[in-house]
């Protein structure tokens, strides 16, 4: 009887497992191997070739070149994107008229598509019939205009600005849920005590929201790490190398050079930067918890 | 009631694997056709159901777009060994290759040869070359010819005649030589008009434009030489192929965020008369016309840069099937390929898509730009036709590196060197 309900239970959990297996586990497993293999992707027949696609990734300038590219963007989205859903949140929280309506507002752009997103910001930023550049004109400020999207100058810094917009809705939806748990007693406590608005925001909501900007640094820096969408939809990677990120060389040794092994090597490459970057905030935050 | 739940729950189980078997049992006669192309599944059904009311077999036309989506479903489907009846293939020749030698493409060349090789005459010669494999093929595969061309495709420049009148300039004359065709440069930036327009944000097309003044500057034979590995980039041909673009962007040539253009915006810019001129594939006989039916515009040759050697043009089979090798009903799809290319129905696919017909015999009436695109073919070059194929990465590198000249930030001399390392980096992993 006790063997037949644990058959039961097993049998119910049996397609989750299949699923996870079939998508998660095997495909998983498949990189690993594929990595030490040269396969075309097509071909039946794998050339085992040891640890030399791994080999060859260190001595890719163009990948490490991405990943400081992928890096830049996340330096600005940790910094600027986090600061502007910080500061909106913390003003959202506050008594003020149409909170809810710009809730609303400031969380659309992560609900967008990114291919939408980055069609409608490669309008906006088109160098030839763009509305910045026409904003520029029209403010007298024609010295400012150029093609922000093919100048190696400003392509990179552009489609980073870009991201920061599609995704700093996310930051500001965290922040406003920690702030809104922050006590409001601990602020008329620090009122009574004679704290002034800034006093307050040293003493009271800095220190309870570490703990959420940990979390908000941590997403931001593995979700920035791993942009794709939009900027393969603004510059497909150029002018030349200038935009390029890891996911976008990684679809171009699949696609492009239809070299399976050397992009499955670059996604464990990358991946395993990741989790060291994870590792290292990790230690960071429980080193200032401590 | 445990009893009955685990009853239920196998039954359930049961009629999902029954159901997922279901489609697999039923073949008889229908073909099943994959394909990416979105502008012309309403003829292909039109053409689907002429066939069934003809002979009695359903053919199922599936998309599959964009074509990026298609080419990688195509092989996931390689791997599974679930191809359809028919398919295409998007890439280089290297991957068409692969296809062939993993068997999953059937050898065409006994059905072209039936009837003092009918059918395959009636196609232009590059088109069905493109899908040839020759004696002495480099990728080691059985000569023979492993699909069949459904249109042709050449790229060619285009240029905006009232904006050529505009310009002060002979709108029946458009610049036969890059010395005149520099000269437009300054009159366009003084007129504020944008000059040539293309989808160089998707490399390949940049790629399309240099070889064809590769194949003027230097001539077919050094060009297969290079990729054998015999010429190196850093010959001063090279160089002069890659300064080209450097010519162009001084001049003021070349439109503004020339770089990172896709192919779409490029045309919606020369389709509103925003920019003078082109360079895109005969399908955009039927892109303008969706944008702007009333667009005076003409095509010609890439002003040549030497006499030495004939000006090319990228271009030969715009879409060709291949039969699976392993389909159960490859003798009916092979069958419905031959009445597919056959003259009305090419005809007819002709005239409802606007793509050039793959038949020569079908070519007699289409509009002027369309037989301009079409006398292209005579020019008509592709890496598919060369029996060679350069390595991606130096593709890449090449012409990523043609985006660096054009926004000023390398001469062609170090792009030519930076393409020649990498090449014999390829060189020697190959040894």
């Amino acid at each position: 009887m006790r063997f037949k309900a644990t058959l039961e239970n097993y049998l119910f959990i049996a397609p989750a497992v299949v699923i996870f297996s079939i998508f998660y586990i095997i495909p998983f497993i498949s990189v690993f191997q594929l990595a030490f293999f040269d396969w075309d992707g097509i071909l039946p027949t794998k050339i085992f070739v040891g640890l030399s696609n791994f080999k060859e990734i260190i001595f890719d300038k163009i990948w490490w070149q991405s990943m400081w590219q992928s890096g830049y963007i996340t330096l600005i989205a940790l910094t600027f994107q986090n600061a502007l859903a910080f500061l909106l949140a913390w003003a959202c929280d506050r008594e003020i008229r149409m909170k809810n309506f710009y809730r609303v507002i400031f969380f659309i752009p992560p609900v967008l598509s990114e291919v939408v997103v980055g069609l409608v910001w490669q309008w906006i930023l088109n160098g030839n019939y763009g509305i910045l550049n026409h904003w520029l004109t029209d403010l007298g400020l024609t010295n400012l205009t150029r093609n922000w999207l093919s100048d190696p100058n400003t392509a990179l810094t552009t489609v980073a600005v870009v991201h920061c917009w599609k995704g700093f809705g996310w930051g500001f939806l965290l922040f406003l849920a920690g702030l809104q748990t922050i006590p409001r007693e601990l602020y008329e406590a620090a009122r009574v005590d004679g704290a002034n608005a800034w006093n307050s925001f040293k003493n009271v909501t800095a220190p309870l929201m570490i703990p959420v900007v940990v979390l908000v640094a941590i997403l931001t820096i593995l979700g920035t790490m791993q942009v794709f969408v939009l900027i393969y939809t603004m510059t497909g990677g150029g002018p030349g190398y200038h935009t390029e990120v890891p996911v976008l060389r990684i679809l171009a040794s699949m696609r492009g050079s239809s070299r399976f092994g050397y992009a499955c090597a670059q996604g464990i490459t990358f991946g395993v930067i990741l989790c060291m970057v994870s590792f290292v905030q990790y230690l960071v935050t429980k080193k200032a918890k401590a | 009631m445990k009893r009955k739940n685990l009853s239920a729950f196998l039954g359930v189980m049961l009629l999902v694997l029954s159901a997922g078997c279901a489609s697999k049992s039923e073949s008889g006669k229908s073909i099943t056709v994959w394909h990416w192309m979105t502008d012309r599944e309403p003829a292909f059904r039109e053409l689907a159901a002429r066939y069934e009311a003809k002979t009695g077999i359903k053919v199922a036309f599936e998309l599959y777009a964009p074509s990026d989506a298609y080419s990688q479903k195509v092989r996931a489907a390689a791997q599974g060994a679930n191809l359809p009846d028919i398919f295409g293939i998007l890439g280089e020749k290297r991957d068409f290759s692969s296809f062939i030698k993993a068997g999953f493409i059937l050898d065409l060349t006994p059905y072209m040869s039936e009837e003092n090789s009918k059918w395959k005459n009636s196609f232009f010669a590059k088109a069905l070359a493109v899908n040839e494999f020759a004696e002495g093929n480099s990728y080691g595969i059985t000569p023979g010819i492993y699909g069949v061309p459904i249109d042709i495709m050449t790229i060619e420049m285009l240029y905006n005649k009232s904006l050529f009148k505009q310009l002060g300039l002979n709108p029946n004359r458009p610049p036969q030589t890059f010395e005149e065709f520099l000269d437009i440069g300054p009159k366009l930036k003084a007129a504020k008009l944008e000059g040539l327009v293309s989808g160089w944000g998707e490399i390949w097309m940049i790629d399309c434009l240099a070889n064809n003044y590769a194949f003027n500057i230097m001539g077919k034979d050094k060009v297969i030489a290079t990729i054998k590995g015999e010429v190196p980039y850093t010959d001063p041909d090279w160089i002069k192929v890659l300064s080209l673009f450097k010519q162009m962007q001084e001049s003021g040539l070349l439109a503004n965020g020339l770089v990172t253009m896709v192919n779409k915006t490029a045309e919606q810019l020369f389709a509103n008369e925003k920019a003078v001129f082109a360079f895109n594939g005969s399908w955009c006989v039927n892109v303008y016309k969706g944008m702007n039916s009333t667009l005076d515009y003409g095509a010609f040759l890439a002003p040549k840069a030497s006499d030495k050697f004939p000006m090319a043009v990228w271009g030969g089979a715009g879409s060709s099937f291949m039969v699976n090798a392993r389909s159960r009903n490859k003798e009916e799809a092979v069958k419905f390929l031959r009445w597919l290319t056959d003259a009305p129905q090419q005809a007819y696919l002709a005239e409802a898509t606007n793509n050039l017909p793959a038949n020569k015999e079908s070519i007699n009436k289409i509009p002027e730009v369309m037989a301009t695109f079409a006398k292209a073919m005579d020019y008509a070059t592709h890496p598919n036709l060369w029996g060679v194929s350069e390595f991606s990465p130096v593709i890449e590198a090449f012409d990523k590196g043609i985006q660096s000249i054009v926004i000023g930030e390398k001469t062609p001399e170090q792009v030519a060197a930076e393409v020649q390392k990498i090449k014999e980096r390829e060189l020697a992993k190959k040894r």
